[in-house]
This record gives C-alpha cells, sequence and structure tokens, in this order.
C-alpha cells in the first residue's frame, strides 16, 4: 500500500508540477532568512537581517503586484548539521524557495550543496569564504557582500604598501579562518611582505592573551586577525589591554564590522583600518535605509550583512518577477542575467561564478574627537572600483567558468 | 635562549602566569556552584547567567547613575545575590523534596530567559567596560608585559577563594552551614533556623557569580552569553575537583587554567576541548572527582 501511496503522490506532484510550469509553485514566494540568531554572529546578521529581509519585501511592493512574499527565519548555531538540518527541512517539506544570508563559512558551504543538490537559491551575504564562488561555486548561489579574497586585497595591500610587510595571524579555527588566512597571506607575499607565523583558535573563545602573547613574541609588525564577530571585538580588546599596539605592532583587523565598532567604543577601536562593501553614510538613500533599520532593529543601525539581506532579497524577487517562476535554478540564472540596481550598492551585476560585483572601501576608524555620535565611525580612505575589489573571475577556480 | 619542546622558556613562563588568570575565573566561578551544591544539593544551572548579570550590573550603574567599578564590585554582588535570594524562596525552595533533576531544569531554563531577554535588550556584540583607572597600564616582568588589572584578578580571587574556604571550613558559622546539610531537622532542633540559613547560602553563592562578574566586565566585552560560554568549562572543573569539594573546586579551577593555557601554546586547535578531556579521563579513574568522596 506504502508504494502505491508513494507513487501515487510522485504522479500527482509531476502533474502538479506541469500544471504550475512558468508560475509560482503554491502561489507563495517563500524566503527562509538563515542566520546566527544568539551567538557572535548575531548582531552582524541575525535578527536584523529578518528585518532588512522585510523591509525589502515591502520595499518591492510584493502586494500591489499581487504577488504573495512569507519570510521564515532560523537559526543555526554555527553548526553546519544545524543549518543543513534546517535547510532540509524547509526545502523538502516547508516549501521554502530561496535561502538567505547564513553567516559563517563552515554552515554556508554545507547549505551552498544542498541548494544545488534541491534545485534551490540561496543568496548568501554573511558568509566570507572566497570558495563559494571560488571551488565549491554552483549554478544555485549568488554571494552577494563580500569575501575573503576581497577583504584581504583591500585590507592586506594597502596595509603591506603602507610598511606592514611582516605578519602574523591569529586565525578562527574554520572553513571561514582558514579561507581568509589563505586570500590574505597570498596578497602579503605577492607585495613582497612575509608571514611569520599563525596560530589556529577555536571559534568563540573568550581569552585570547595566550594567542596575543604567541603574536607579540613572533616579533612580526602586523597582527592578522582571521576571525569575526566577538571574537574579533575580545581579541583587540585584549591587544590594547596587553599594550600589543604601545609596544611597536598594529593589528589588522581583516573582517570587521560597525557593529564591533560599536561594541569596541572608538577609544579602543580608533585607528584600525579595515574593508566593507557598505557603509550607512554613504549618501541619502544609505542613511534613510539606516534610519528604518535603526527603527526596526532596536535602534542598531545597519551592518553591510543586513544590506546584502535587503538588496539581495529585492533583486532576488525582481528575477521571479522577470522570470515568472520561482524555481531555483531558473531564478539564479535571471538573477545573474538582469543588471543590480538597489539604493545600498548601487548599479552592479552578477557574474556567471555567483559573485555580486560592487565596490569596496577601504575605511579607517574615527578618533573619539571626530565622531559625532554613536555609528558615525568610519572615514573613507579609499574607494576601491567594483571591477578591481574581487577575484577576477578566471583565477577562482570555479567550473562554470569556460 | 632555552627552550622546552621548541617554545622558549620565557614565553612558557608568561603563558604559565595567563593560565593563572584564566584559572582565578574559573576558581571563583566554581567556588559558588561548589558551594551552592555543597550546601543545596542544586546543581545551578543559572550561576553562569548570574555572572553576566554582575557584569551588567557593574555595566548598568557605570553608565546609567555614574557608580564607578569599586562601587560595582560591592553593590553588584548585593543585588545579584538579592535576586538569587528570591529565585530560591520562589522557586527553587519548592523542588528540594525532589529529584536533583528538576533543579537542574528550572535553573537551566531561567538561564536561557534571563540570557534572551538581555539579548534581546544590549544584542550580542557586547558593552564595552573601562578598566577603573588605578588599575590600568601594566608591568613589565622581563618574560612578559603584565597588564596590572590581571594582577588584581589574581589577587582578588585568592582572597575571595581562601576567605569562603575559611568561612565554611573553619568557623563556628561554617560548621552550622555544614551540620545542616548533614541532618537539618537536628539542626533545627537546636534552634537554628535551617530554612533561612538555606536561602542566605544560595544568595552567596550567586553573589560570588555576580562578583566575578564584575572582576571580567573589564577584560572581556560584557554580553550576554559571556556566561553560557563560561559555564560548561566551569561545571567541567567542579566535576573534575569533585562535586561540593570548596577546596577542590578552587585548587582545580587554577590548575585547569593553567593546562589549558599550556594547550594554548603546544596545541591550540584542542585549547576549547582539553579539559573536557581530562573531566572524561577523571570520570573514568576517580568518579567522585579528584577531591570528591563517594557518598
Amino acid at each position: 500500500m506504502a508504494v502505491v501511496r508513494k507513487i501515487t503522490v510522485a504522479v500527482t506532484l509531476a502533474l502538479g508540477a506541469m500544471a504550475a510550469q512558468a508560475q509560482v509553485s503554491d502561489g507563495v514566494i517563500k524566503i527562509g532568512v538563515m542566520s546566527d540568531m544568539s551567538s557572535l554572529y548575531s548582531d552582524i546578521g541575525g535578527p536584523g537581517s529578518v528585518a532588512a529581509a522585510r523591509m525589502a519585501v515591502e520595499d518591492f511592493g510584493a502586494a500591489k503586484k499581487g504577488m504573495k512574499v512569507e519570510i521564515v527565519s532560523a537559526d543555526h548555531q554555527n553548526k553546519p548539521d544545524v543549518g543543513s538540518g534546517i535547510a532540509r527541512q524547509w526545502y523538502d517539506t516547508d516549501k521554502v524557495d530561496a535561502i538567505f544570508d547564513v553567516p559563517n563559512s563552515g554552515v554556508a558551504l554545507a547549505i551552498n550543496q544542498l541548494t544545488r543538490e534541491k534545485g534551490k537559491a540561496f543568496i548568501n551575504s554573511g558568509a566570507a569564504s572566497s570558495d563559494l564562488t571560488g571551488k565549491a561555486c554552483s549554478p544555485n548561489t549568488v554571494h552577494w557582500t563580500y569575501d575573503t579574497w576581497m577583504l584581504a586585497n583591500g585590507t592586506g595591500s594597502a596595509i603591506v604598501k603602507t610598511g606592514g610587510d611582516s605578519w602574523f595571524f591569529l586565525t578562527a579555527d574554520y572553513a571561514f579562518g582558514h579561507a581568509l588566512e589563505r586570500d590574505t597571506e597570498a596578497v602579503v607575499q605577492k607585495n613582497g611582505g612575509k608571514v611569520l607565523g599563525k596560530v589556529r583558535v577555536p571559534i568563540n573563545t573568550q581569552d585570547f592573551s595566550s594567542f596575543l602573547l604567541q603574536a607579540q613574541s613572533s616579533k612580526a609588525k602586523i597582527i592578522g586577525l582571521a576571525n569575526a564577530g566577538g571574537d574579533t571585538i575580545n581579541s583587540i580588546k585584549q591587544a590594547s589591554e596587553f599594550g600589543i599596539v604601545k609596544g611597536g605592532q598594529s593589528l589588522a583587523g581583516l573582517l570587521v564590522f560597525i557593529s564591533d565598532v560599536h561594541g569596541l567604543g572608538l577609544n579602543t577601536a580608533q585607528g584600525l583600518i579595515f574593508t566593507e562593501t557598505f557603509y550607512w553614510d554613504l549618501n541619502d538613500q544609505t542613511r534613510a535605509f539606516a534610519k528604518r533599520m535603526a527603527a526596526a532593529n532596536n535602534g542598531k543601525y545597519p551592518t553591510m550583512v543586513q544590506a546584502g539581506v535587503y538588496a539581495g532579497v529585492l533583486h532576488y524577487l525582481k528575477a521571479v518577477e522577470a522570470a515568472k517562476t520561482d524555481d531555483g535554478t531558473k531564478v539564479v540564472a535571471k538573477m545573474k542575467e538582469l543588471p543590480t540596481d538597489d539604493p545600498l550598492f548601487g548599479k552592479g551585476r552578477i557574474r556567471a561564478d555567483g559573485r555580486k560585483i560592487h565596490p569596496a572601501y577601504l575605511v579607517e576608524v574615527k578618533k573619539p574627537s571626530e565622531s559625532k555620535g554613536p555609528y558615525d565611525y568610519y572615514k573613507i580612505r579609499t574607494q576601491i572600483p567594483a571591477d578591481q575589489a574581487f577575484r577576477p573571475e578566471k583565477d577562482g577556480g570555479c567550473s562554470l567558468i569556460k | 635562549m632555552t627552550e622546552i619542546f621548541g617554545v622558549p622558556t620565557q614565553a612558557l613562563f608568561g603563558q604559565l602566569l595567563i593560565g593563572l588568570i584564566n584559572g582565578s575565573f574559573y576558581a571563583l566561578l566554581s567556588l559558588g556552584l561548589a558551594v551552592i551544591f555543597g550546601l543545596l544539593n542544586i546543581i545551578n544551572f543559572t550561576h553562569g547567567a548570574q555572572y553576566m548579570l554582575g557584569a551588567f550590573v557593574a555595566y548598568l550603574l557605570l553608565n546609567k547613575l555614574g557608580v564607578g567599578y569599586w562601587w560595582a564590585l560591592l553593590i553588584a554582588p548585593i543585588v545579584v545575590g538579592a535576586f538569587g535570594v528570591l529565585i530560591e524562596r520562589l522557586m527553587l525552595k519548592q523542588l528540594y523534596k525532589l529529584d536533583h533533576l528538576y533543579g537542574l531544569l528550572l535553573t537551566f531554563g531561567l538561564a536561557l530567559i534571563i540570557q534572551g531577554l538581555f539579548r534581546n535588550e544590549f544584542g550580542s556584540s557586547g558593552q564595552p567596560y573601562p578598566i577603573a583607572a588605578e588599575l590600568t597600564g601594566g608591568r613589565n616582568l622581563g618574560f612578559m608585559f603584565l597588564p596590572i588589572y590581571r594582577g588584581w584578578v589574581i589577587l582578588a580571587s585568592l582572597v575571595v577563594c581562601i576567605g569562603t574556604w575559611f568561612v565554611i571550613e573553619r568557623t563556628k558559622l561554617g560548621s552550622y552551614l555544614r551540620a545542616a546539610t548533614e541532618n537539618p531537622e537536628l539542626v533545627q532542633a537546636f534552634g537554628i533556623n535551617v530554612p533561612r540559613m538555606i536561602t542566605l547560602t544560595y544568595g552567596f553563592g550567586v553573589a560570588l557569580a555576580a562578583f566575578a562578574g564584575v572582576m571580567a566586565a573589564p577584560i572581556y566585552q560584557v554580553s550576554p552569553q559571556m556566561g553560557a560560554d563560561l559555564i560548561i568549562v566551569v561545571f567541567a572543573v567542579v566535576v573534575i575537583g569533585g562535586m561540593g569539594s570548596i577546596l577542590g573546586s578552587v585548587i582545580t579551577g587554577f590548575g585547569l587554567g593553567i593546562i589549558e593555557g599550556l594547550t594554548k601554546v603546544f596545541y591550540p586547535e584542542a585549547s576549547n576541548t582539553v579539559i573536557f578531556i581530562i573531566m572524561a579521563i577523571v570520570l573514568l579513574i576517580r568518579p567522585a572527582g579528584l577531591f570528591g568522596t563517594q557518598k
């Protein structure tokens, strides 16, 4: 009996799929925002990413266009197995069409693979590993906001060129940290610098003093922090406590978000140099967005990851509208075909390997005396044009590029 | 320069000292847990949240009322301890007759609620808390640069740990407490108010957690999950030391801090698992813990 029932279900589904061809399955476009909702990265993405997705759906005017869009969200707890489990349930039983955000490269690589198997769409904003558009690239994935190659290229080369030619890495011990360390090391060496040592630190470490001491005794001019979120905050704070910067070494925060600067306070964070692709105080549109986000998210200004979720959802919905389907593979193809244009990242495009292209900004954290108040934190040092900010398509080893 | 396993001895001294500092926190926190378990038989999973509350009270005192570190060191434990007394009176008291598991579930649930509320309000990045002016700066010890504040942490923690041990093991008040755990009815018959003593003991254990929280605020970020990250390790410390053994938890706290510190030099990838490996080994060889007695 069970077999008969299974076959019946399969046939019904197949017929249903044919009938629904060239339209949205079950009449609803369902967006899943998966993020770290409770731990060290939850201020970077987290509930703010969900708020950003809501705003995008609103601004797209889905209701007016007669499109029904639903948003669900979940906490992956920074565990690839938990993330895959949720994604499987979303795709298989909850009829989710696309997954957004997913900070944490370990989880993102797992979802990347799963989305490809299921023929859905994965628009990543929060993860950093450049492998998502390199050797792990997929026709179902778009990597929106930033990646490790971009960070390394922006921050790493700027630092080496101003004399920081010997490095010691403090690396988060998982896919993200390894990718960031690898990409930065390549940039350092290409520019004539050398790497004196590295230490791999478990994610979510409270006390970095031991590792900082190792970095100190390496006598490297630059201590590269290949970590993120709470880990970056703790390492910067404790480095200042142990007099690392006073001792003549400099810190390079390879991935720093505005939420980290806010958490550190300008006294500790001043002078840090790093790369971002979004800052709320760029123009009138970004300022307006930041105000709305702050109102929707407990007064917190948006990070580039949350901005990326907003822009990603907006472009995804445009592609669904244009392709007249929510079939993941077709929508992602459409996303690559259509030029992107949104209030936060401006005009841009998505390459064949899934990499979204836009300018990046090398920023420096203001001194307390230069800041007018909370969130007035950055001086833009240079703008890196879109065509130079990201890894050239041919260098990534992506199988979609011939 | 002389080397041990490829690591210069100077660097090794530095790491030992840092291990000792981390050990101070383990000792302070596991001390509170041991007092509560030893005297009340409650596995207090709210301990991490109470540690976090201590840090937040200090943070709020500074930012809302302008009250600095030294006062916070006194006020935060009292405020959070009073909150602990409230929890004991209203909730834990109802569970003494039931299995340990119920107390564990209640305190664990409370911890999740408290942390969730704070995360909603303050986010996960944490808030900065400055080091008291008297304790800023550091001293060059030759083999490492020791921030004065970290030295203060070791000192304060040692004083509090020894003080607590002394009160419980060597004074009359302590003997009442210990007697009340052994045989509450008999002690009550001597005219001692046992329920009140138990309430105050819980309050004291919680105050110890809050004290550790204030000590930690300037070093780590004041963040809602600062306790959740630490509490698991601290439980391992208590289990290794022997549940309820006060001296055991103090010595194990410092010892494991040092072992963890050394792991960070020789095999950093394992630094957040080494304590659990030791726990597994200790449980296999001495199920009651290093300093525990089998009941």
